[in-house]
């Protein structure tokens, strides 16, 4: 694009976000205009669609108070862009990438387009290097692995907040020392949620490699769109042009897809499920799949979006399109919270997709171990709820020992303190405690020489023979 | 002379141009200073409404359109394989190199064979000039891969007589080989590769019925629900019930000779894994790397989405054309589903009336032509070769609704319904395949092939084991109500079988290097063993030994069984035998010993 400012007042209509505007004829689709009231006010926004004589541009801040008389337009010769650089580490910034910590504006740094460009499949490299969380419920059944994107499932009042702390604070690749880079981006959410992330980075200390974008649930829509994008950019610049392992929080993500259907009815689209736009997927996509790693670089992004399910519902549009492109989910559970049971994670519902990665790089044992506790903890859910209907006694010896595994699983293995952090070895090692509740003949899913190897059984027959070796 | 217009109003990937009376429907155009990749899909009057491939950041009315004066085309020859393709064609790993950047740019031109690569020609003996030829006449062969021997081919809107053809030698996909002069008087130059149309299915002389089964290794699928050679197959599912470890399955192990797999609008990082690990993998028939027989097409969820209803068609092509050289082709799509909501959202931008939740009203009929270019048939030409091109196709349900519209009209032009279940998925039952809603037509006509090939007592088996599994969901309805002991002791044994079945046979583990690859004589043991047990069990119990009894004198027997999936390959399918006779062996040893109690008693 040439860059030449041009200036109209010309402005035709005004319809909810939207501003026509007559007698342009060289708007660039998805340029950026400045909007100019005669108050002396400036306002930003963006051309949806440029014709011969008209251009729609859509307000990011709202077409309140504006006049067609006296206000100008200017389209400024280029796309939404965002200056970064490492500087913006430990910074607070508002969704549009401007700081609000009342420190100085960034002065070194490049500009980028938000929107990014996709990247070339041919160009990533498989994410694969074993995360550890220290959250049994993670590492021991859906590990994560560095360069994922693995959404938080949650419901509102549930503690995803914590538990997205909790993995920020934990996270490491071990043999590693190098931490996260952290980029996080609060959007549309509540004052004190805002605090709670930046109270918690400053205590921790994190919050020097932490660079925050905040907005708020009283920022207009379109600031809500932009703001995940612009920590994404800032995200792609760290870790691909500056060798970090970034770690991205979005929250909330129901904010963020709310505001998408709000300019999409403003618009006057054709509607999808629930009034979302049909192209709800792909934007989100735009979004999500700004993760990975990179031949050649040494850097990746790992994402970690945070959304609440709308009444709890999984097959709502919002996780329903995040689950469809997001590499597994960790879905938290209103049950189990209630049972006094933290982190809560349901996770016969939770997935982690690169989980097969992980497990090539933990102890031999891993994958068989999480298959099992899978299959037995599955099996387990359906007799308790048999059991409540028939009663506990109606049901065989074996399967009254599944209904005991099922209670230790939740209270031994799920259940853990906010600063307890557990490593792979301590998670596998309670694992094979409950699993020993069961018959040796349910164990189908684990390789004999891992039962000799790790079963407690044999392992205290074993401990006792060296024992008895030693005073021999 | 090809027109040039000028844009006049862009929205997203929908530009508007005039002055472009002249071009056609569908033809390829070139959008803008740099030139990015269009096409024609609605006139009206001079006005040309053109769907861009591209990102179109940045277009202003004005802007020039260049008409190509061809339809959407895509390159067909050496080279296809073991390359990535983009929507359109564009081979990604050039656009890598052009870009210098690991983010795809815009406006690159790469085409889609590599032109510098000289291939090695081996003339067909029969053509000499002054020979006739028509439409899939074999003019040579290149091998491709050292799995592909690639038929070079006469196109198929070409036929006359040869004037000249080179011989034995190295070329480029641009040199020419063979001069044909046309019944029209024409000459034409043909060359390693050609061009063809994508939206038009290329011709085959005759179809044929699928009565080959496409064997997959997949129990549940060979076994119960099985696809054929030629043959048409959805598997909808909710995300992460395992769409894409099932397509990734097929695209490894089954008997097909070229893959041709279509990410389209998904992950980016599932094409990388296919990229990075099929080179690793061996094709298990032929022991050779999996990629030397897979084209990739990628257009992923964040790449331009009017190309992402673009690849679908330039998958199917390549499909078509390996087929026209005799191969099996089985092609993937994963997912048709985000087809459908590109083909939407270019509807909805061209303001079409919206029909069911806002598809376009033609969603059926673009499925149906899809699915149609599936099939088994006698190709054009000579020597006289049969090919098949297989489809499956993901589909992706909101909310795992399979009432939604895509879900739907896909019901009605496939033969194999591979349904996949949240709830299965959520137990960690895979391939989490709904054995009561899936449903193949093919099973009547491929079970010839198992009988004379594997056993002659395999459709007897098999749908007894059918039987067995749908039973058992009917019991697990009276369970409900009244618990396991509520049970008779004969309903018992069933749900033990069942089980055994459940874990042994239809789980079947994507990712265990033994487990993932059930080689049909496998399958069949295994399903023999399990059933064997199963009679033999049914006769104890009639005797009347409890089946908690038997259960506990062959538990670790039992697991051995469905262990046998973990530790049995499959060249020693044999100890599957003994396995079952020591069962049964055990199981008369537990009888006589319960007679012998309850007697003493
Ligand atoms: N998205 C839009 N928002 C507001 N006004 C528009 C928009 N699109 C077109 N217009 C106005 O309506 C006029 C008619 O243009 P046209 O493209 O035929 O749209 P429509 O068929 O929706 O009326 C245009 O000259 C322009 O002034
Ligand atoms: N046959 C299988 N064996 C083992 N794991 C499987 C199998 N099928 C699916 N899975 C598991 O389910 C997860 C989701 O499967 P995937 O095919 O990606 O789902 P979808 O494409 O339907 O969203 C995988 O990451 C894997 O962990
Ligand atoms: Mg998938
Ligand atoms: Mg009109």
């Amino acid at each position: 694009m040439e860059r030449v400012v041009r200036e109209y007042t010309s402005i035709r209509e005004i319809r909810g976000p939207l501003l026509v505007v007559d007698g342009v004829s060289d708007a660039a689709y998805d340029e950026i205009v400045e909007v100019e009231l005669p108050t002396g006010e400036k306002r930003r926004g963006r051309v949806l669609e440029t014709a011969r004589g008209y251009a729609v541009v859509q307000v990011f801040e709202g077409t309140t108070g504006i006049t067609p008389m006296g206000t100008k337009v200017r389209f400024l010769a280029r796309t939404l862009e965002v200056k970064v650089s490492e500087e913006m580490l430990g910074r607070v910034f508002n969704g549009l990438g401007e700081p609000i910590d009342g420190g100085p504006p960034v002065i070194h740094g490049e500009w980028r387009d938000v929107n990014g460009d996709p990247l070339n499949p041919a160009a990533r490299a498989y994410p694969e290097d074993f995360i550890q969380t220290g959250i049994s419920a993670i590492d021991g059944m859906n590990p994560l692995v560095r360069g994922q994107k693995l959404p938080i499932f949650s419901g509102s009042g549930l503690p995803h907040n914590m538990l997205a702390a909790q993995i920020a604070r934990q996270a490491t690749v071990r043999g590693e020392g190098e931490e996260f880079a952290v980029v996080f981006a609060a959007i549309g959410v509540m004052y004190d949620e805002a605090m709670f992330f930046r109270k918690f980075f400053e205590e921790t200390g994190a919050i020097k490699r932490t660079a925050m974008f905040l907005t708020l649930a009283e920022d207009p829509p379109m600031v809500r769109l932009v703001t995940p994008r612009v920590a994404l950019t800032l995200a792609e610049y760290l870790a691909f042009e500056k060798d970090m392992h970034v770690l991205v929080i979005l929250t909330d993500m129901t904010n963020y897809a709310e505001a998408l259907r709000e300019i999409s009815a403003a618009r006057e689209e054709v509607p999808g499920r629930q009034g979302y736009p049909g192209y709800m997927y792909s934007d989100l996509a735009s979004l999500y799949e700004r993760a990975g790693r990179v031949q050649g670089k040494k850097g990746s992004i790992t994402q970690m979006p945070i959304l609440t399910m709308p009444n709890d519902d999984i097959t709502h549009p919002i996780p329903d399109l995040t689950g469809y492109i997001t590499e597994g989910q960790i879905v938290l559970s209103r049950e189990l919270w209630n049972r006094g049971i933290y982190p809560p994670v349901n996770v016969l519902m939770s997935l982690s997709r690169l989980k097969g990665e992980a497990f090539d790089r933990t102890r031999e044992d891993h994958a068989n171990v999480a298959d099992q506790l899978y299959a037995a903890y599955s099996r387990a859910v359906e007799l308790r709820s048999l059991a409540a209907i028939v009663g506990e006694e109606s049901l065989s010896e074996v399967d009254r020992r599944y209904l005991r595994f099922a209670e230790l699983f939740e209270q031994r293995f799920i259940k853990q303190g906010f600063y307890e952090n557990r490593s792979i070895e301590e998670t596998l090692d309670i694992a094979w405690e409950i699993l020993a509740v069961l018959p040796e003949s349910e164990l189908y899913r684990i390789k004999d020489e891992y039962i000799r190897k790790y079963h407690p059984k044999y392992r205290r027959r074993r401990i006792a023979a060296e024992a008895e070796a030693k005073t021999a | 002379m090809p027109v040039v217009g000028r844009i006049v109003r862009v929205s997203g990937p929908l530009v508007v141009a005039e002055g472009m009376k002249g071009a056609q429907m569908y033809e390829m155009v070139e959008v803008g200073e740099e030139r990015l990749v269009g096409e024609i899909n609605r006139m009206s009057g001079d006005l040309a409404f053109i769907q861009v491939y591209e990102t179109t950041t940045g277009l202003r009315p004005g802007e020039p359109v260049y008409g190509t004066g061809s339809p959407l085309s895509i390159e067909l020859g050496p080279g296809l394989l073991q390359s990535i393709l983009d929507g359109i064609g564009r081979p990604l790993s050039a656009i890598k190199e052009v870009a210098k950047s690991p983010f795809i740019k815009r406006g690159i031109k790469v085409p889609t064979l590599p032109r510098d690569k000289k291939w090695s020609f081996e003339p067909n003996k029969e053509i000499r000039p002054g020979a006739k030829v028509g439409p899939g006449d074999v003019l040579g062969y290149v091998q491709e891969t050292p799995l592909i021997r690639h038929a070079i081919m006469v196109p198929p809107d070409v036929s006359g007589v040869v004037e000249d053809i080179v011989g034995e030698g190295d070329y480029t996909v641009t040199d020419t080989i063979a001069v044909v002069r046309t019944p029209g008087g024409e000459k034409k130059e043909l060359k390693l590769m050609h061009k063809w149309p994508v939206r038009r299915p290329r011709p085959v002389a005759r179809k044929f019925d699928p009565v080959l089964p496409l064997i997959t290794g997949m129990r549940v699928l060979d076994t119960f629900f099985p696809m054929a050679k030629g043959g048409t197959g959805a598997i909808p599912g909710p995300f992460g019930s395992g769409k894409t470890v099932t397509l990734h399955s097929l695209a490894k192990w089954s008997d097909a000779r070229v893959i041709v797999y279509i990410g389209c609008g998904e992950r980016g990082n599932e094409m990388t894994e296919a990229l990075q690990k099929y080179p690793k993998y061996k094709d298990p028939w032929t022991g050779r790397p999996l990629l030397e027989r897979t084209i990739l097409i990628a257009n992923t969820s964040n790449m331009p989405v009017a190309a992402r209803e673009a690849s679908i068609y330039t998958g199917v092509t390549i499909a078509e054309y390996y087929r026209d050289m005799g191969y099996d082709v089985l092609l993937v799509a994963d997912s048709t589903s985000r087809w459908a909501e590109a083909l939407r959202e270019i509807a909805g931008r061209l303001e079409e009336m919206p029909a069911e939740e806002g598809f376009p009203s033609y969603l059926a009929s673009r499925l149906a032509e899809f699915y149609s270019r599936a099939g088994r048939a006698q190709v054009p030409g000579s020597p006289k070769r049969i090919g098949s091109v297989t489809i499956v196709g993901a589909v992706s349900p909101p909310g795992g609704d399979f009432t939604e519209p895509v879900t739907a009209n896909t019901k009605r032009f496939i033969r194999v319904f591979w349904a996949l279940d949240a709830r299965l998925a959520y137990s960690r039952h895979y391939p989490a395949i709904n054995w009561i809603m899936s449903y193949s037509a093919y099973v009547d006509l491929v079970a010839k092939w198992w009988m004379e090939n594997i056993d002659p007592r395999w459709k007897q088996y098999r749908d007894e084991a059918y039987k067995l599994l749908l039973r058992e969901d009917e019991l697990k309805e009276i369970v409900r109500l009244v618990g396991t002991e509520g049970l008779s002791e004969k309903d018992k044994l069933i749900l033990e079988a069942a089980r055994l079945l459940r874990e042994g046979f239809l789980q079947q583990n994507a990712f265990d290097p033994i487990d993932a690859f059930a080689a049909p004589k496998k399958q069949w043991k295994q399903l023999y063993a399990i059933m064997e047990f199963y009679h033999a069990a049914m006769r104890a119990v009639e005797e009347g030994v409890p089946v908690k009894y038997i259960r506990e004198k062959l538990g670790t027997l039992l697991r051995e069984l469905v262990m046998t999936r973990y530790k049995v390959p499959n060249d020693k399918v044999e100890e599957i035998d003994k396995l079952l006779n020591e069962i049964l062996a055990k199981l008369d040893e537990a009888v006589k010993e319960y007679k012998a109690q309850t007697v003493a008693a």
